[in-house]
């Protein structure tokens, strides 16, 4: 609003005025190319897609006849889509926590004035600079149940089938499939939260470094303990990061696919399926494209939610 | 600052702890591709190789060399033009504001949010027509379209760091919108290219989903045959594991070499300024 406003000013003001409204044409101009293709390949896009889920287009060949919400009926009494909506939610739900609590954890781990604190912070960041896909092959062998981390739970007593377990807890009758958490993704949990939690250590970390000693030294006067100071004080500072990191971790945890292409593919009794890799075997393995198209309708619709909101408000923000 | 209930050895030793378990992989990674095939057993998994052996390095980068290669030719252009795309819009989002600026920028971040799944088959279809398909120059397009929402955010983040007094003097000195993009916003955006070309390069090169829907074959980019590795015959881990580190080797080092920039871009991608 100030920029607009300066810029007003100086418009009226200067003697150039004619030029400098040509100068905004360029602007505009310059901004053309880059408006049309993001109106294109993603509205037009989403739009086309959605028409495509509406569509009777399941086989090889395109087939465009209107017919409604079938293909949604479809997924939504299907036992795979079904398995699917359940793994998403627990996942996310579970992967979330993880990142948020072993974020926030080692940020304050990390900011207590240590040595090498750039030797750590390297270490928990790394894992980002990784594709989901190499991610993915480690931690399939790691996790094996019958290799890596298994080796010594075993030892210890334990046992764990890890992502080839295809137990549900506490498995709910619903629809089609059992409701509750499938312990095979607690694998595929592990996996991501490993690659993940630098993005929320670093968001975490830079609110700390924040938060001037001032307000944490009148807290201690105060007669506060560090972990009042903490629970009282530093954390409602830090809960605008905490919204930003649901959010960055929601939208990438609702689409993912990578990593457990890579990692475990559905699975059996479809226990470690996604809708992203659902969609992507049955669009181009299957050739039922209308299907695809509505599974990926479904997919933008729940990162929406999420999403839309929060960019709205961080617009009006800026207004 | 610290907290004093926590004593420094109890702090050190889970900092300690936690970093083993983050580094496991990377120790189970190169231990086992340096592994003949023969040692490479369930029960010797966490033990060193008895002797060295790079057989699986050459084994993995026969195979995977043309793919790396194809990761190259397609992540320089990529890369390239999507920061100069992203730098352009910025400029205008940030310092020629118009009307309706906020809300156009805001329409156009959505991009960076969405499943690529909902776009993908239109995208297929489309390709197809223009005869980009199957080619890496079809997924540098991609890669450049798909790529202008989170560029020119940053960019636009980047550039409102920059005072408009700056820009005002320029114009007063005669400079129009091309003239103070030159002189004055490109020599000021050398770090905002860096880490926009850090992002960008390790987001491309490690993308998957594109990569394994618009290509096929020899025209795929390393992380689709490196997933193809695992699905030939019998998993010969070792070679998936030194496979694995080839793959990711070149995003490790601008890691290793530029994490400031990389971490940044992190930052800068995901709090709005």
């Amino acid at each position: 609003m100030k920029t607009e406003t300066e810029m007003r000013s100086v418009t009226v003001s200067t003697r150039k005025k004619r030029s400098l409204t040509k100068d905004h044409m360029l602007a505009i101009g310059f901004l053309i190319p880059s408006i049309l293709l993001v109106g294109v390949f993603v509205y037009g896009f989403i739009g086309w897609t959605g028409y495509v889920s509406l569509s009777n287009w399941n086989s090889l060949v395109p087939d465009f006849s209107f017919v409604g919400l079938k293909n949604y009926l479809y997924l939504f009494s299907d036992f795979r889509f079904q398995a699917d909506l359940r793994n998403t939610f627990f996942f996310t739900i579970i992967f979330i926590l993880a990142v948020i609590v072993v974020g926030q954890f080692l940020a304050v781990l990390l900011d207590q004035k240590i040595q090498q604190e750039s030797l750590f912070r390297n270490i928990f960041f790394f894992p980002m600079a990784l594709s989901f896909v190499v991610t993915g092959v480690v931690w399939q062998w790691l996790l094996n149940p019958s290799t890596g981390v298994n080796l010594f739970l075993a030892k210890l007593g334990l046992d764990s089938k890890w992502y080839t377990d295809t137990t549900i807890f506490p498995a709910i009758g619903w629809g089609k499939i059992e409701f509750g958490i499938p312990i095979a993704m607690i694998a595929v949990v592990i996996a991501a939260v490993w690659q993940m939690t630098g993005f929320s250590v670093a968001m975490y970390l830079a609110g700390l470094r924040g938060v001037p000693e001032e307000v944490r030294e009148a807290a201690r006067m105060d007669g506060a303990n560090e972990f009042q100071v903490y629970w009282k004080i530093i954390m409602p500072i830090l809960r605008p990061i905490t919204v930003s990191v649901i959010i960055i971790m929601a939208h990438i945890s609702l689409k993912i696919f990578d990593l457990i292409y890579a990692m475990t593919g559905p699975g059996a009794n479809f226990v470690t399926d996604v809708p992203g890799v659902y969609m992507y075997e049955t669009t181009f393995r299957g050739n039922y494209y209308a299907n695809g198209a509505a599974i990926a309708v479904v997919m933008l619709l729940a990162v929406a939610i999420f999403i839309v909101p929060y960019l709205w408000s961080s617009r009006k923000g800026e207004a | 600052m610290a907290i004093r209930s926590f004593t420094r050895p109890i702090l050190y030793f889970l900092l300690i702890a936690l970093s083993c378990f983050y580094l496991m992989p990377v120790y189970v990674m190169i231990i086992t591709s340096l592994k003949p095939l023969e040692e490479v057993t369930l029960s010797q998994m966490w033990q060193l190789p008895t002797s060295f052996d790079f057989s699986s390095y050459s084994e993995a980068f026969t195979k995977l060399a043309p793919n790396l290669l194809n990761s190259f030719y397609l992540v320089i252009p990529a890369t390239l033009l999507s920061a100069l795309l992203g730098s352009l819009n910025g400029y205008v989002l940030s310092k020629w504001k118009f009307k309706g600026a906020n809300t156009l920028f805001t329409v156009i971040l959505f991009g960076m949010f969405i499943p690529y799944q909902s776009i993908l088959i239109p995208l297929i279809q489309f390709l197809r027509e223009i005869g980009l398909y199957n080619s890496i120059a079809g997924l540098v397009f991609v890669h450049v379209v798909y790529g202008i929402p989170i560029t020119t955010l940053m960019f636009r983040n980047f550039y409102a760091s920059i005072p408009d007094s700056m820009i005002e003097s320029a114009k007063i000195d005669g400079a129009g919108f091309l003239g103070v993009y030159r002189f004055i916003m490109i020599p000021l955006s050398i770090t905002g290219f860096v880490v926009v070309a850090i992002w960008q390069f390790t987001n491309i090169w490690n993308e998957f989903l594109f990569a394994v829907t618009i290509t096929t074959s020899d025209q795929q980019p390393v992380m689709v045959a490196l997933q193809n590795l695992s699905g030939s015959q019998i998993v010969q881990w070792n070679v998936q594991m030194a496979g694995a580190l080839l793959a990711a080797l070149p995003t490790l080092l601008v890691y290793i070499f530029l994490g400031k920039f990389f971490v940044k871009g992190l930052l800068a991608g995901s709090v709005k300024g």
